[in-house]
């Protein structure tokens, strides 16, 4: 976390400091966030998001309208239809779950919807595993949403109320999937700082402002949104005559999403002394560095720890911290890997037949560059296996050897597993 | 069709931007329901079964809005006294 | 200063809780901590792990403990070499034991250098004061013994955070017993 330089608006001592684990965070988020509608189904590891929301809308500590649907495919249904209406909508996921919403999360996207959801990263079968990886979060790359991942329970809390800014932003209007690592993070408890309440209302602008569009047979811009008073069809056929300008429209509103998120982090950090980065990647020890390594999610901070500690041997070791992986910042990441020798992406997910989904978007931005560093791609974690900080010290080392002979063979590795 | 607009100016999320009258869809039919008025009994049950409100009520008759009915048949399969014909366009 | 504690029981006997107690506990004591379970399928009476870091810096690894400062163990029958790999040099062991100190020693094996050992009687006390053979809370007060690691005042808040009325008071009775009751053995 980078340091305060700008005086916060709400200090630490006006903050919360609560001991919560990841999922509850969240719940607390959204509980704060003024939602009109949460619809969700409970999975392990995001159960705890769902039961604990179900208990404010229990107790009347909220007044969202919460839908226990029969399924993830009929929760995203809800929040679609929920959004439609103009409502700010959530929900929350894991893994098989996310995998039944697929069909619906494309529509989210393209009616461009500004949905959040917590996807709490968990192994897609099969063999059957309730832990973490990111195949759930990669499933869904192509699907319109925006994905940012968060490193520890904080930044879930705080990634979860920027979301709602990011995805209902009139330049953007996207729906945004917030990443927290099952169990690592869902199930983990850490002290964080909340913001009283109407803080988080005031930072939000209060409920979903609906946007206006303008439509031939009405006179003035009317609400984008189903109204009975100023009746608009959403979800219409729309074949070769329109479907590519509006496919169009959905891949360019992506363009303005770094700008967003960009400002929002500025603006939490003016807020809460808190900020990631610039919002997009959070770079840790990289000007000089030979070997840098990227990731995303909690192993992100494993992997700091251990950089940390080989600083301090004086290995030239660095490490870029990827937030936001949809849309795919490529020119600050070429940026930042520019003056790198070695780049080892290391991911929790693959791609069988390829390379990790994450090395992938990695490689692409290197390729403009006049001098590109070479490219290394590390699978490490599937099905919840720990990423150990000494298999993290040995990697690199290794990596320094690689360097003195300058062969990188092969590109694919796994970390962590018995041969 | 008029010049159709680009995704720069097109309205966001596909909502409709047209009313759906605008498209006359009269000219999707091959065979048209034609109407005896000897034998209608104004009934009606043509008006509540046709899918694209095609038939309207005209204040004293039922009548076809050729503009919009596609030609389905169904209110010649509904119509009890068998009033409603369906005849070949051309 | 970063602390490591590892904790093991068994499924039901309430290590992840104890775990989160003392990461609240350091939470209101102004460190920062973390606290969490092996993510196992978690069935009453399995043996379970669980795993609590405090530090004064921001914590950010989110690996499991490898290398503990402190290993609690919470059920009599899990006590074996297991518990103590990786400990650090001068760590500290927290047993759930009731007994001669000859077959403790001879179920430990040959302990690393330095490691501390104490013993305290949980399972008798749970029995007494809570009438249930749930040990997590008095393994915290062996554990307060020990190594005071985070102050009386917030351990209390905590317990009664995690508490209600009654249960609290127990719970906090049996600590401070528990704590009175542990003996150093090594």
């Amino acid at each position: 976390m980078t340091q305060a330089v700008v005086k916060p608006q709400a200090p630490l001592e006006k903050q919360v400091m609560m001991t919560v684990n990841g999922d509850e965070a969240v719940a607390y988020a959204v509980k704060q966030s003024l939602v009109d509608v949460v619809a969700a189904y409970p999975i392990t590891p995001q159960t705890i998001i769902v039961e604990k929301f179900s208990e404010f809308v229990a107790d009347g500590e909220v007044k969202t309208e919460f839908v226990p649907v029969e399924s993830e495919h009929s929760a995203m249904s809800a929040c679609v239809g929920a959004a439609a209406a103009g409502a700010r909508a959530f929900t929350a996921t894991s893994s098989q779950g996310l995998a039944l919403m697929v069909e619906i999360l494309y529509i989210a996207s393209a009616l461009r919807l500004p949905i959040v959801m917590a996807v709490v990263n968990r192994a897609l079968s099969a063999p059957i595993n309730i832990h973490n990886d990111h195949s759930d979060a990669y499933l869904m790359r192509d699907s319109g949403w925006i994905q940012l991942f968060a490193e520890n329970v904080q930044e879930a809390y705080d990634t979860t109320i920027q979301a709602f800014k990011i995805a209902e932003d009139e330049r953007v209007l996207l729906p945004v999937a917030v990443n927290l690592d099952g169990f690592f993070l869902s199930h983990t408890l850490e002290n964080i700082y909340m913001l009283p309440d109407e803080v988080v209302h005031e930072f939000l602008g209060g409920y979903r402002k609906v946007s206006k569009v303008r439509v031939d047979y009405f006179d003035e811009e009317v609400p984008l949104a189903l109204n009975p008073a100023r009746p608009l069809s959403f979800g219409n056929l729309d074949l070769y005559d329109y479907y590519f300008e509006h496919k169009v429209q959905q891949v360019e509103a992506m363009k303005s999403v770094p700008e967003v998120v960009r400002e929002v982090n500025e603006e939490w950090f003016k807020l809460t002394g808190r900020r990631y980065g610039d919002g997009i990647l959070d770079p840790f020890e990289v000007e000089d560095a030979d070997v840098v390594l990227v990731g995303m999610g909690s192993g992100v901070g494993t992997v700091r720890s251990v950089v940390r500690r080989l600083r301090k041997e004086g290995l030239k070791v660095g490490l870029v911290k990827l937030r936001m992986f949809r849309p795919f910042p490529f020119k600050e990441v070429a940026e930042v890997l520019k003056n790198a020798k070695v780049v080892a992406v290391m991911e929790k997910g693959v791609s069988p037949g390829s390379y990790g989904p994450l090395f992938l978007e990695v490689n692409t931005a290197l390729y403009d560059l006049k001098s590109r560093p070479a490219l290394v791609n590390y699978v490490y974690g599937l099905g919840g296996r720990d990423l150990v900080p000494d298999l993290v010290e040995g990697m690199i080392r290794g990596l320094f050897k690689e360097l003195e002979k300058g062969v990188f063979e092969p590109k694919l590795r796994y970390l962590g597993v018995r041969e | 069709m008029s010049q159709q607009a680009g995704w720069r100016s097109l309205p966001k999320a596909g909502v409709a931007f047209r009313l759906s009258t605008d498209y006359k869809t009269g000219d999707w039919r091959a065979l048209k329901p034609v109407i005896d008025y000897n034998k209608c009994t104004k009934c009606m049950l043509c008006w509540l079964f046709c899918p694209d409100m095609a038939i309207v009520w005209d204040g004293e008759n039922v009548v076809v809005n050729y503009d919009y009915c596609k030609g389905c048949g169904i209110c010649a399969n509904e119509c009890p006294v068998k009033a409603i014909s369906m005849v070949p366009e051309f | 200063m970063l602390i490591e504690i590892t904790w093991y029981g068994r499924g039901g006997q309430g290590a992840w809780t104890s775990s989160n107690i003392l990461a609240m506990a350091a939470a209101l004591d102004g460190k920062h901590a973390q606290s969490f379970p092996a993510f196992g399928p978690e069935r009453s009476g399995a043996p379970m792990l669980a795993f609590t870091r405090i530090s004064d810096e921001p914590i950010e690894i989110h690996s499991m403990v490898y290398n503990p400062d402190v290993v609690i163990v919470l059920d009599d029958s899990l006590i074996s070499p297991k518990v103590y790999a990786g400990i650090k040099e001068n760590g500290v062991l927290i047993l759930n034991y009731e007994g001669g100190k000859e077959s403790l020693f001879k179920r430990l094996g040959d302990l690393p250098q330095g490691v501390k050992v104490y013993t305290t009687p949980a399972t008798r006390l749970a029995l007494e004061i809570l009438k249930a053979n749930i040990t997590n809370t008095a393994m915290i007060g062996g554990l307060m013994k020990a190594w005071s690691i985070v102050s009386w005042g917030s351990l209390e808040k905590a317990v009664k955070e995690r508490f209600k009325g009654a249960v609290a008071d127990k719970n906090i009775d049996l600590i401070r017993k528990s704590h009175d009751l542990t003996v150093k053995v090594k």
